[in-house]
């Protein structure tokens, strides 16, 4: 596999040019005809990235009153960018088809994380979430079907499979049963951690997206389906969020984050096609390397220790944006049994009584995913086509 | 602005990504639904949520029926008075925002260099009768004491109607036939709409406001017909 060894070293544009006009924040979106589904797949992993950001450097900001100032200064530069990248989507994407876009995000991107991680306990986390992701592309897929009379296909546009996975139904599990085992400051790999932050932002913007717009639909099957997988999205928050070493300092978290960053955009300008999101991704990359610089002397002025500690080592050349139709299906066919019980994987037959009694109780007045997917066998045109319109 | 459809680079087809589009067929007759059933599971729940269902919301007791006795009410307001209140809140609500449609529909037309300056006569035309719509309604709910910046529950369901019209025609991206389909949309069944609302008045013994709406279910008709021809025009004339 190529590597990068250089790709924190820039200085990037410092942080008082880091400047925005709002119609260049509101610019023109992308066409949900015209462009590849992969760039879709960028900006909403971006977006998602940037709130992360935000998130924690607030929740810093609480804990860290000397960082207070440049925490703010930051943030102000990442809500921004997050903006920019935000607004690039149009808005002919129905929140459903938006739902069907993040799902392909959690798929295609988690499945290229999972083949490129070197601590083999994290890619298997990396599978284990990346097949229930899988099985809520298809439930949504054909809710999309069923409520919109839509192809989920004009999203994905063939790069995504859409199958049943291991049952949304059996996603919903005791919270002790969610947690995983971090990986060691001292000894992971640089590129261990950045997935871990990466994979966690990505899937708290799909929690936070499906809290938002699930109440703004009027099908109750679609309220009760976005209450479901939204519950199961704060599982995978809970699960990719202990995969990061506790003990790691505010300021050591802050700086992967930027590291993250820089990695993804970077992943972002070097596949992009369309030429003007290209260049929104290129310009990131600088600004991003403007702010682990500023983070790299806060961090020696406050931790007395050189940031190289933490950054050292090469990461993948990319994340690769494809589709990995193969992985996942191998994946699938080896890995849908598999059930969390504590912090360990293990087969369906032994899974532990407290996720069992948590679901039974939930399941107890129906289960959405089910019942919006009944006998659902995706078609391109819709399921409808196969019915010849009966 | 684009105002003729292109032949592109779509790629939201199966036909664009034929070896992708056979893999996917094959994943889905390798795994099957897991769910026994089929669509029929979901109507059921959408039956029975259906049934136990709260309102949207109510229509307000008109402020001039407050403490009267209901045959008084009725004498003041007619047979069932909610009912045409509601719809005439409906109608108010539907004449608001036809303004707006045609307010973003005319900001559109003006980009549009080779736009018959007449068509953006009319267009401004028709955006004033609706505004004077909207007054006609307005006099009509204040003949009966009704409150006329309340939301009915039949305004609120028109603004749910009406927000993919509304979406469409404030996109930049969309052309002018896409924004008259929309405006058509909404036209069409302003029409219906002002039909029903003058058999309701006279139904509920409101024959005088039901002459007043005549006017404007004639001017509503010529803005539907006006609509439906610039529409055909449009496309037919990108042949």
């Amino acid at each position: 596999m190529d590597t990068l060894t250089s790709l924190f070293d820039g200085k990037g544009t410092p942080l008082a040019k880091q400047k925005f006009t709002w119609r260049e924040m509101a610019t023109r979106p992308i066409s949900k005809l015209d462009d590849d589904a992969f760039t879709r797949v960028r900006i909403i992993l971006m977006n998602g990235i940037e709130m992360d950001a935000l998130r924690l450097k607030n929740i810093g900001a609480r804990f860290h009153g000397p960082l207070r100032e440049a925490l703010a200064q930051v943030r102000r530069a990442e809500q921004h960018q997050a903006t920019m990248v935000n607004w690039l989507l149009s808005a002919d994407h129905s929140p459903l088809e938006t739902t069907v876009a993040y799902e392909q995000v959690a798929i295609e991107v988690t499945a290229a994380v999972a083949q490129t991680e070197p601590d083999p306990y994290q890619a298997q986390t990396y599978r284990f979430g990346l097949l229930e992701d899988f099985d809520h592309l298809y439930r949504y897929s054909a809710m999309l079907d069923r409520l919109e009379g839509k192809d989920a296909n004009n999203i994905l546009q063939g790069y995504t499979d859409i199958i049943p996975s291991r049952p949304t139904t059996d996603h919903h599990r005791a919270p002790e049963d969610d947690l995983r085992d971090s990986y060691q400051r001292d000894s992971a790999a640089l590129i261990t951690k950045i997935h871990a932050a990466m994979i966690t932002a990505a899937e708290y913007q799909t929690h936070d997206y499906y809290m938002t717009i699930g109440p703004t639909f009027s099908d109750p099957l679609a309220r009760q389906l976005y209450a479901e997988i939204a519950s199961v999205e704060e599982q995978h928050v809970t699960q990719y969020g202990s995969l990061q070493d506790p003990d790691e300092s505010f300021l050591e978290k802050w700086l992967i984050h930027e590291a993250m960053e820089i990695y993804a955009y970077h992943s972002c300008m070097e596949q992009e096609e369309n030429p003007r999101i290209k260049a929104i991704w290129e310009r990131f990359v600088d600004y991003e390397l403007g702010h682990l610089n500023l983070v790299s002397e806060l961090f020696k002025k406050h931790e007395g220790r050189d940031p190289a500690e933490v950054l050292q080592g090469s990461v993948p050349r990319l994340i690769e944006f494809k589709s990995q139709r193969e992985f996942v299906r191998k994946t699938l066919a080896a890995e849908i049994d598999l059930r969390a019980k504590g912090h360990q994987f293990v087969d369906r037959k032994d899974e532990g009584k407290a996720s069992k009694d948590y679901r039974k109780q939930l399941h107890a007045d129906g289960v959405a995913s089910e019942t919006v997917s009944a006998g659902y066998q995706w078609t391109p045109g819709t399921e409808l086509s196969l019915k010849k319109a009966s | 602005m684009q105002t003729a459809v292109k032949m592109g680079h779509n790629v939201t087809g199966a036909q664009m990504s034929p070896k992708d589009s056979e893999a996917q067929l094959k994943a889905t007759r390798e795994v099957p639904p897991d769910v026994p059933g089929g669509p029929e599971k979901l109507a059921l729940v959408r039956t029975r949520e259906a049934a136990k269902a709260d309102s949207i919301g109510s229509v307000p007791v008109p402020g001039s029926a407050k403490g009267m006795l209901k045959t008084a009410v009725n004498k003041l307001v007619g047979v069932s008075p909610e009912v045409l209140i509601d719809k005439l809140g409906e109608r108010l609500a539907f004449e608001r925002g036809g303004v707006r449609l045609y307010d973003a529909l005319l900001a559109k037309a003006k980009a549009i260099d080779t736009l018959d300056k007449a068509m953006l006569q009319t267009l401004q035309h028709f955006r004033q009768e609706e505004a004077e719509h909207l007054g006609l309604v307005t006099a009509a709910m204040e003949k009966l004491g009704a409150d006329p910046t309340a939301m009915t529950p039949c305004a609120d369901v028109a603004g749910c109607i009406n927000m993919g019209v509304m979406e469409t025609i404030a996109d930049p991206r969309t052309s002018l036939a896409q924004c008259l389909n929309a405006l058509l949309t909404a036209e069409l069944s302003d029409n219906a709409g002002w039909e029903l609302l003058i058999d309701l008045a006279n139904a509920s013994g409101q024959g005088d406001i039901a002459d007043s709406f005549g006017k404007a279910l004639q001017q509503e008709q010529v803005h539907m017909q006006t609509v439906k021809e610039w529409l055909s025009q449009e496309v037919l004339g990108q042949v």
